[in-house]
């Protein structure tokens, strides 16, 4: 393949990445932005996303479709309920302790993980899409005989793949009218801009926290169930997603979620890209310190407004 | 007894316990024990940091991982005796210390932890990216020849146990002086208020770096031990569990304690040493110990300990 | 540089955003007197005295200690030039015992003479009278009796210029009045530099007061022509002068 057609499907699948790490790191940033509290079992509440979507489809059994409807809403539910509940019984104790709170999240990333081994195994499941029709994509080249639109052998992506795409986007409107549109939203909100003000006007603050608790985990889960037909479900697969996703909300400036979508945008394409023609391992090893970097020297996010 | 001589006399006993044990333990026991002290080293040097200084580290398995490559390239692609190897090994983890430390203490609280844990993650990637002379996840041996210290057998069960106690023994008794000094109060006071610390004349910058050097330089020391020891050398040691061990084992035996970073390994080794007997899923435990200390008992054993009973305990 | 002065200031200003917390403030400090800093809440008496110690970074304005230019200092090298700063906001080690934060407070340069160390604590706990709390927990204190630990952690450090912020905030009656009975026992020892707003204190220790407002000098003098001074008078003094 030449390079043009080689960059657009590289950038194809950037996007794709793209669109699974911005629920991902959205989850993530709405936590951060809301309860000042850095999630780190944010991977395992992907990764249970993606297992539940397997016990859900191979359960169901029938056209794949149907199974894979009924994940990508019981799924996140289930997750965020599961978060909810451990924000209940284990953060609040703690008060939200920054400290105390990454400590007890990396004692739930564990228990998570773990107990995800015993009952799931250590096998990767892969589940099967709803639809996965080829598509052939054209690449338009200015040759001997004018213009020409060719079909390059190998430019293609799937139908499925344009659906992650879609979808993200949905989501992420219909998290925008949430935010700013509805009275949890804008209770979350409020809650975001100064707590105690909040508390002092009536909001149930420890409420609030439980709810966006949950909300992050379940934007964790829905990304993983709409991954998992590409991307086999397995008791480790938390570990990628928690780091891109403190990446992005690292860059996109801790806790602003327009800086997390554009954030998003720009390492995934770049990581779909990078990987397509660097080793990858260098490529995390540049992006990794680059980001340490960013923290060191604009610890409010490259995106993020100046020092306050 | 004044309570100076009483922690003298409590760290005393526990080095003259270690010794009595290895007469009286089956040698099941007496190997798990060279580990323990091995690790427990890590952990005190962990614990110069977090539980003395304040500064939570997420990225310390690179210290450990430095010391344990410095050594072990050193000997395999050096040539280095054993000696100098040593100090290669410890000097490359205080080096990394230095100056992971002019970069990540520009930051503070939660920004330290996740800049000191990407640190960790590159270093990883990087020990993986140089795979053909670290050999990556698989790692590689020193075999018995390479590892002779001084003329001493370190590959026997006594010589191994030996050289791990008198590597314990010495930094257990130089961290525990350490802390009793002007320089390790100042640490303690920038722990409980850096601003307060920074007000009456301390540069509170300089004494985090020289607290992370040190630290750093410690947990160096536990993975060239280890190499040494145990005569492998592996990427596993540098992987993000690696940094969440000492942190959990500290936390455990209770930070800011001398004795709470062996406590807490002892415990920790034997929870998962039991546990593995029934399931693969050992980290488990871990996870599970990690939620009950944070909840419940945020002092650890020898914390709560020294709150509820032996206030004097050092 | 006038060597009566320990202390001066040239234009210091600070803005917070679009506030101006202090404008061009040119300010002396007569050596081995007591002034007082006195203005309504809000005047800018804590950023100023934050920006003399180095605590808060001036948006602009010089500052001179000793006639060395020590406005490019960081905090603590201004403190080990011999300046003692107690915070408003009461800011102790809790964790620690009332001698190791006294201990703190003096070892900075007396922590290689253990014995004279030892001497200089257990005489300023004396001094300002917690010598019998000395083994207490900070944290476990009466809020008074922190406020008076904070005094006394400045007072070991030895100062060439000891800076309180408020330090009668919070006391009891007895209480103040035995520090202003500690504050005349250091008048010639030390320069004081004393906010406060209980002016029955202030007329009772201070040789000068400078009154702040808005962010700027509204008059200086002695106690007797800032009591006279009608501008202060108004913006200030009126409810408090009888107190
Ligand atoms: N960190 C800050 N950020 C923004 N504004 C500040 C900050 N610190 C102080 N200010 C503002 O600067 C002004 C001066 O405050 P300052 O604390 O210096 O007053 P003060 O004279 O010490 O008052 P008080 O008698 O109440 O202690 C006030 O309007 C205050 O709100
Ligand atoms: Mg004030």
């Amino acid at each position: 393949m030449e390079f043009g057609p080689h960059l657009m499907l590289a950038s194809l699948e950037g996007a794709v990445i793209s669109a699974i790490l911005v629920l991902t790191a959205m989850g993530l940033s709405i936590v951060f932005g809301v309860m000042r509290v850095v999630n780190v079992a944010h991977g395992e509440f992907f990764m249970l996303g993606a297992v539940l979507a397997w016990y859900i489809t191979t359960l169901l059994g029938g056209h794949p479709a149907l199974g894979f409807g009924v994940a990508l809403i019981v799924a996140p539910l289930l997750v965020g309920c599961l978060a909810a509940f451990a924000d209940r019984v284990i953060l609040k104790r703690i008060n939200y302790d920054p400290d105390r709170t990454i400590v007890a999240t990396i004692g739930m990333l564990y228990i998570i993980q773990q107990t995800t081994l015993m009952t799931f195994g250590p096998e990767a499941r892969p589940v099967e899409a709803p639809f996965n029709h080829r598509l052939s994509l054209p690449w338009f080249e200015f040759g001997e005989n004018g213009f020409a639109m060719t079909w390059p052998w190998g430019l293609s992506t799937t139908s499925y793949k344009l659906f992650v795409i879609g979808a993200a986007v949905v989501v992420l409107i219909a998290l925008w009218v949430f935010l700013t549109r509805t009275k949890i939203g804008l209770i979350m909100r409020a809650t975001q801009q100064d707590s105690e003000t909040a508390q002092a006007f009536g909001v149930p603050v420890g409420q609030v926290y439980s709810w966006v608790f949950g909300l992050g985990a379940g934007l964790a889960a829905l990304g993983a169930v709409l991954v998992v037909p590409i991307q086999q479900a397995h008791y480790l697969m938390g570990h990628d997603p928690l780091l891109l996703a403190f990446i992005v909300v690292i860059i996109g400036g801790l806790g602003s979620l327009p800086g997390t979508v554009i954030a998003a945008l720009l390492i995934g394409m770049s990581d779909g890209i990078i990987s397509v023609f660097f080793s990858p391992t260098l490529a995390k090893i540049i992006a990794t310190f680059l980001v340490a970097m960013v923290l060191v020297f604009r610890p409010q996010g490259l995106l993020g407004k100046t020092a306050p | 007894m004044t309570s100076f001589n009483k922690s003298n006399l409590l760290h005393f006993g526990v080095l003259a316990g270690l010794v009595i044990l290895f007469f009286i333990l089956p040698t099941y026991h007496v190997g798990v024990l060279s580990r323990v002290m091995v690790m427990a080293i890590y952990a005190m040097g962990f614990n110069l940091l977090f539980g003395y200084t304040g500064l939570l580290s997420l990225g310390h398995a690179m210290f450990f991982a430095a010391g344990m490559y410095g050594f072990g390239l050193a000997i395999k692609f050096g040539g280095f005796p054993v000696p100098a190897a040593f100090v290669v090994g410890v000097l490359s983890a205080a080096l990394l210390a230095l100056v992971v430390g002019l970069l990540a203490l520009r930051t503070a609280g939660v920004a330290f932890m996740i800049v000191t844990l990407m640190f960790a993650q590159t270093a990883y990637l990087v020990v993986l990216y140089f795979g053909k002379y670290t050999r990556g996840d698989e790692g590689f041996i020193l075999q018995q020849a390479e590892r002779s210290l001084f003329g001493l057998d370190v590959t026997t069960e006594t010589g191994r146990y030996f050289t791990a106690f008198t590597l314990f023994a010495v930094c257990f008794i130089a961290l525990a002086k350490l802390v009793q000094t002007p320089f390790g109060k100042r640490l303690v006071a920038i722990r409980e208020n850096e601003e307060r610390a920074r007000m009456l004349g301390y540069d509170a910058g300089r004494y985090k770096l020289y607290a992370l050097v040190i630290s750093g330089a410690v947990s160096g020391l536990a993975g060239v031990s280890y190499a040494l020891l145990f005569g492998y050398v592996g990427a596993t040691f540098s992987t993000v569990q690696y940094s969440i061990f000492p942190l959990l084992w500290v936390l455990l035996g209770g930070a800011g304690t001398t004795i709470g970073p062996f406590i807490g390994v002892l415990f920790m080794f034997y929870l998962i040493d039991i546990s593995s007997g029934y399931t693969n899923a050992y980290m488990l435990i871990a996870g599970v110990v990690l939620v009950l200390l944070t909840v419940f008992a945020p002092k650890g054993i020898a914390g709560t300990l020294k709150a509820r009973v032996f206030p004097w305990m050092p | 540089m006038d060597a009566m002065n320990i202390l001066e200031t040239k234009g210091l200003t600070k803005i917070y955003g679009g506030l101006k917390a202090n404008t061009d403030i040119d300010f002396k400090l007569a050596r081995g007197k007591v002034t007082a800093l006195i203005g309504p809440n809000g005047a800018g008496k804590s950023t100023f005295v934050g920006m003399v110690s180095g605590r808060t970074a001036a948006t602009r304005g010089r500052v001179f200690f000793e006639g060395e230019d020590i406005s490019h200092l960081p905090a603590h090298s201004r403190i080990q030039l011999g300046l003692a700063y107690t915070f408003q906001i009461t800011s102790v080690f809790r964790g620690l015992s009332v001698y190791e934060n006294v201990e703190l407070a003096a070892g900075r340069t007396l922590a290689d003479r253990p014995s004279l160390l030892k001497a200089k604590v257990n005489s300023v706990l004396e001094r300002v009278g917690i010598s019998d709390r000395a083994d207490q927990i900070a944290g476990d204190l009466s809020y008074g009796h922190q406020r008076i630990l904070e005094i006394a952690m400045g007072l070991a450090q030895d100062p060439k210029l000891f800076i309180l912020d408020e330090p009668t905030q919070g006391l009891a009656e007895t209480e103040v009045d035995e520090f202003v009975a500690l504050i005349r026992s250091l008048a010639g020892e030390t320069t004081i530099l004393l906010i406060e707003h209980n002016m029955k204190v202030v007329m009772a220790t201070a040789d000068f007061i400078t009154v702040l407002d808005h962010g700027m000098v509204l008059a200086e003098g002695s106690p007797e022509e800032i009591h006279k001074n009608a501008a202060v008078q108004s913006a200030y003094l009126g409810t408090n002068v009888d107190a």
